[in-house]
This record gives C-alpha cells, structure tokens and sequence, in this order.
C-alpha cells in the first residue's frame, strides 16, 4: 500500500480496519542468494538497495530480536556530513544528500529535518581547526559556515557566552546537517525492502556459520534453523567481533558502551544540534520537545548495553559548562548502546575476508548519519564485488598499510576516538 | 566500579586510565614476520563479551599499571594484581 493523505484520511475514518501491516513475517527459507544479518539501519538498507538498484531480491535480513533494537533504536538521530578526511567526507556527503530525498523515495515519514548543527568555538586554535575542516567540506561539495560571536548568539541566544574558562567564540555551522525519527528510518527500509521481496526475518538470532571445505561461508545457522546462502554480510555494529569470533577472525574493533539522555518536554528552544567544543557535549531538540544529549563513551570495554553514573556527571557537567538552564530541567530518560570502536575511528567496509563473506561494521558512535550511504555502498560491494568508490579507503587492509582514517589522530586507541 | 589497585586498595575507576587488553604482547621487530605480527599487536583484539584482562594505569593515585580481570557484561571485577606479578589479589 502506497502511503498518502488520502490513505490516510480514509484509514482514519474506517478505524484502520483496511490497513496492512508494514512488512511481512515470514518463515525463513531454507536458502537465499544473499543473507544480512543484523536488522539494524545498515542491515535494512542494504537489503532495500539490493533490491532497489542491483536487481537481488533472493534476500534475507536475519536480526536477533526485533528491527531496531540495536543502536538503530538508540541513537540522538543527528546526521551530518561534518568530516575532515578525503577517505569519508564524500561517503558522508552522500548520505546527506540521500537523507534529502529519504522521506519521498521510502514513501515513508522518516521525519527528517535539516535544522543544522554548530560547531562552537572557544579557542583561536579550534578557530584555525574549523576553518580548515569548513574548507575540506567544502572541497567535497558539503556545506559549511564559519559564524562569529554574534551570528551563534541570533541562533542560541541561551547559550554561556561568557563563561570564565570556555567562552564562546563563535561556532562553525552546517546548516543541511538535521537530525530524523531513527524508528522510522528502520521502518522505512524495512518496509521498502519488504516491499520488494526481502525477508526480514525477526527474533532469529544467529549462532553460528556454515563453511564450505574451503573455508567459505556459505550460510547461517540461526535458532530457527540453518539457512543458506551464497553471500553471507554482516551489519552487527556493535556485535561485530562477537560474530566474527565464530569465524576465527578478530577484528580492529573494541566495544564500548555511548549513554544518551532525554530531558522533560519543553517548548520550541534549541533551534538545531549545538556542540559543546571544549568538552564533549551535544544537544538538540526532538519534536516532542524533550532535549536530547550526550557526550564521551564510556571509557572501556563493555557490552553492557547500560552506562555508567561517572560518565552521566560528565555529560552534565559540560551541558551546565555551555547551557545553565538544562539545570532546571528533569531529566526523563537515560541509556546506552553498543559502539563498535575501530582503531582508527573510522567504518570498515571489507569484501572478506574469508570468501562468501562481506563486512560491514566499525560504526563507532557516529553510523545513524551513514544508514543510507552505507547501504548504498554495501549493496553495491555485495552484488559486484568491488567497493563503490567512496568507501573504497575504508577496506580492512588500511591498518596493515598504514592508511588508516584518523580523524582525531589519537592512534590505536579506541576509547579515545 | 571499583578496582583494587594493590598498591592503594579499592579505589573509584575514575583515578584510573584505561589502556584496553592486556594480552597483545610486543613483538621481536628483528623476527622476520615482525610486520604480520605488529599489525597483529597494534590493531587486532578478541573484544570478548565476558571475561577480559585489561590494563589500567593509576594516574590519579600511585601511578602504577594494574592487570584487572574484569567482565564486560556484568563490569564484576574479579582480580587485579600488578602485570609483572603472578599473584592476583580480589
Ligand atoms: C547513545 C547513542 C547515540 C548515538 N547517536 C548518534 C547520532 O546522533 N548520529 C549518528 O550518526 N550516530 C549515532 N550513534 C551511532 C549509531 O546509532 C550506530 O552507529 C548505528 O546505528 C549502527 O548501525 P545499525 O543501525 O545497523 O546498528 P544496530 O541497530 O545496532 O544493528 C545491528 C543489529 O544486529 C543485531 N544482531 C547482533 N548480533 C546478532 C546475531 N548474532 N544474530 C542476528 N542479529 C544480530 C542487533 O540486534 C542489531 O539490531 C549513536 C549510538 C548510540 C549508542
Ligand atoms: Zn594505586
């Protein structure tokens, strides 16, 4: 069914008695040309542009528990292509650019909205940083504006503009960067996917892997049965060394838990996504008016899918640093997800490495912005067997050659990208 | 979470500084696969859900590196002991 106001007035009307559901839920097939697992934002693109652009339809998506559990249902939803390095501002642009049209080519309401996102500046060193990152944006075809003082001071007039250690200085904007409904992200591939014969197989978590004498993967075993398939991807996020394991495999990645929080709900306030430059705090505002926010993760190894109280004080304490009047509000809920830290900060893309098998993973704490990029260019890798060329430097081989794409330039040293 | 320094006793994780595994050990560069063993050493990791021995430096107390056995599911502590020793303390 073809959503639309008619639809929707008529369903209105008629007590939803005509509607059908989004998606199937089918049995699983004893095989498919290609298998996804992991029903997350990447997952779920994949599948769609599969379909959509390359012609395989033979395809399913396998999740653990329900889509969008993972951190597809977890993020602060901002996206934005505000990167530095020629190995991902372009794959990033992209994604804005898809993220323009998400809503029309989904038929779905994703509820995507270019409010913008700054930058602040405290310092005429992070001055100097920004301009030149405004530039590199620029040169891949981004938007960017360097605001003064008073430019941030129209936006976000509410902002400590005069705080003894971090005054701000000016910020630096990107005014196409927004943030969207993440639910409907998923539902919308899902639904997209669906529609076009994938799959989505729910509540089929997968155990284990089938290997060919050769060692190729050539399908999956699930706690619904064994499944087959020609090509085997992997779009787990923050699973991604726990399933590689089950192929022997370690991977450049450590696990660590992002805490997010969401205040009361207050009137229209934060006009777009503000960070914090002189710690790590970001804020915006959904459009049910609570102040969504976080900050650092936290610091080590954990799959514990709950954070921890010492990081809670931190992101609070930069939010007071930037914003005082957050101290007035009550803060409503609070969780965390699991980041797939890379060792150079950056997402993997790998055809491999055993045969059958494709990668997709090191999504750090930053992905919910790359879903449309990313299925893009991993439907692409996965029918053709080549990399699409804007994720190209982003192969598993960078951290044996030496190419790695660090935009923190921190090193290996997950905890601190 | 606490973590039992053995120099200092339990003490708030937040005077330490987390480096991550402590397995990877460095490799012999004079060994002729010291370039597969160093990608290895530097990028590699179990990343396991469950039992993890990690290093932890003190820098807000006697600044030594610890050994912690930690569980990144449950983040229980079970032992910690100083990396050059054998005995483990909990
Ligand atoms: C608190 C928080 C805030 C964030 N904020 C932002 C933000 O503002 N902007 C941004 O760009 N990014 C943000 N991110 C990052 C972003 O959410 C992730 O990088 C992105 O969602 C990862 O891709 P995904 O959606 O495919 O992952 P997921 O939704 O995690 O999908 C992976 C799926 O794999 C499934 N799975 C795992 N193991 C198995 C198995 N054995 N069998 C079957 N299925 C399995 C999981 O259940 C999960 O559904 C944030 C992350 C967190 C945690
Ligand atoms: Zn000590």
């Amino acid at each position: 069914m073809r959503y639309s106001l008619f639809n929707v007035i008529v369903n209105g009307l008629t007590g939803n008695r005509f509607a059908t559901p989004a998606w199937r839920d089918p049995e699983p097939r004893p095989s498919y040309d290609v298998i996804i697992v992991g029903g997350g934002g990447h997952g779920l693109a994949t599948a769609y542009y599969l379909a959509k652009h390359h012609g395989v339809r033979n395809v399913a998506v396998i999740e653990k528990g329900w889509i969008g559990s993972g951190n597809a249902g977890r993020n602060t939803t901002i996206f934005r292509s505000n990167y530095l390095l020629p190995g991902n501002e372009p794959f990033y642009e992209w994604s804005v650019k898809l993220w323009e049209g998400l809503e029309q080519e989904l038929n779905y309401n994703v509820m995507a909205s270019q409010r913008g996102i700054v930058n602040l500046i405290h310092s005429d060193g992070q001055r100097d940083a920004y301009v030149r990152r405004g530039n590199a944006m620029r040169l891949a075809g981004a938007d960017s504006e360097l605001l003064d003082r008073e430019q941030v001071r129209a936006l976000a007039p509410f902002l400590d503009f005069d705080n003894a250690r971090f005054p701000i200085k000016g910020g630096l904007l990107q005014a196409r960067a927004g943030t969207a409904r993440h639910d409907a992200v998923v539902w919308g591939y899902a639904r997209g996917a669906d529609q076009l014969g994938v799959d989505i197989l729910q509540n089929c978590e997968v155990t284990g892997f089938l290997r060919d004498a050769d060692g190729a993967v050539t399908g999956v075993e699930t706690i619904r049965g064994t499944i087959r398939a020609n090509k085997v991807a992997l779009a787990v996020a923050g699973s991604s060394s726990r399933l590689a394991s089950k192929l022997g495999l370690r991977l450049p990645i450590e696990s660590l838990v992002l805490q997010a929080f969401v205040s009361e709900g207050v009137k229209p306030l934060v006009p777009g996504v503000i960070t914090f430059g002189a710690g790590h705090f970001y804020i915006s505002q959904s459009d049910k008016g609570g102040l969504v926010f976080g900050g650092d993760i936290d610091g080590y190894n954990s799959y514990a899918q709950r954070g921890n109280l010492p990081v809670i004080e931190d992101v609070l304490e930069g939010g007071m640093a930037v914003m005082p009047l957050i101290g007035r509000l009550r803060l409503l809920r609070q969780w965390a997800g699991l980041c797939d830290m890379t060792m150079d900060g950056s997402p993997i893309f790998e055809i491999g490495p055993l045969p059958g098998l494709y990668l997709n993973a090191g999504w750090n704490y930053g992905g919910f912005k790359a879903t449309p990029a990313s299925g893009w260019c991993f439907a692409h890798m996965i029918a053709r067997d080549e990399p699409h060329p804007l994720i190209a430097e982003m192969r598993l081989d960078r951290f044996r050659t030496g190419h790695v794409i660090d935009e923190k330039g921190v090193g290996a040293q997950p905890n601190l990208h | 979470m606490l973590i039992a320094c053995p120099y200092c006793g339990a003490r708030d994780a937040q005077e330490f500084t987390y480096r991550g595994d402590a397995a990877p050990a460095r490799p012999d560069p004079a060994s002729p696969d010291a370039e597969e063993k160093f990608h290895d050493y530097v990028y590699l990791r179990d990343n396991p859900a469950g039992a993890h021995r990690e290093l932890w430096h003190h820098s807000a107390g006697c600044r030594r590196w610890v050994e912690v056995a930690r569980d990144t599911l449950t983040h229980a502590v079970a032992a910690t002991r100083f990396p050059a020793e054998k005995e483990e303390r909990s």
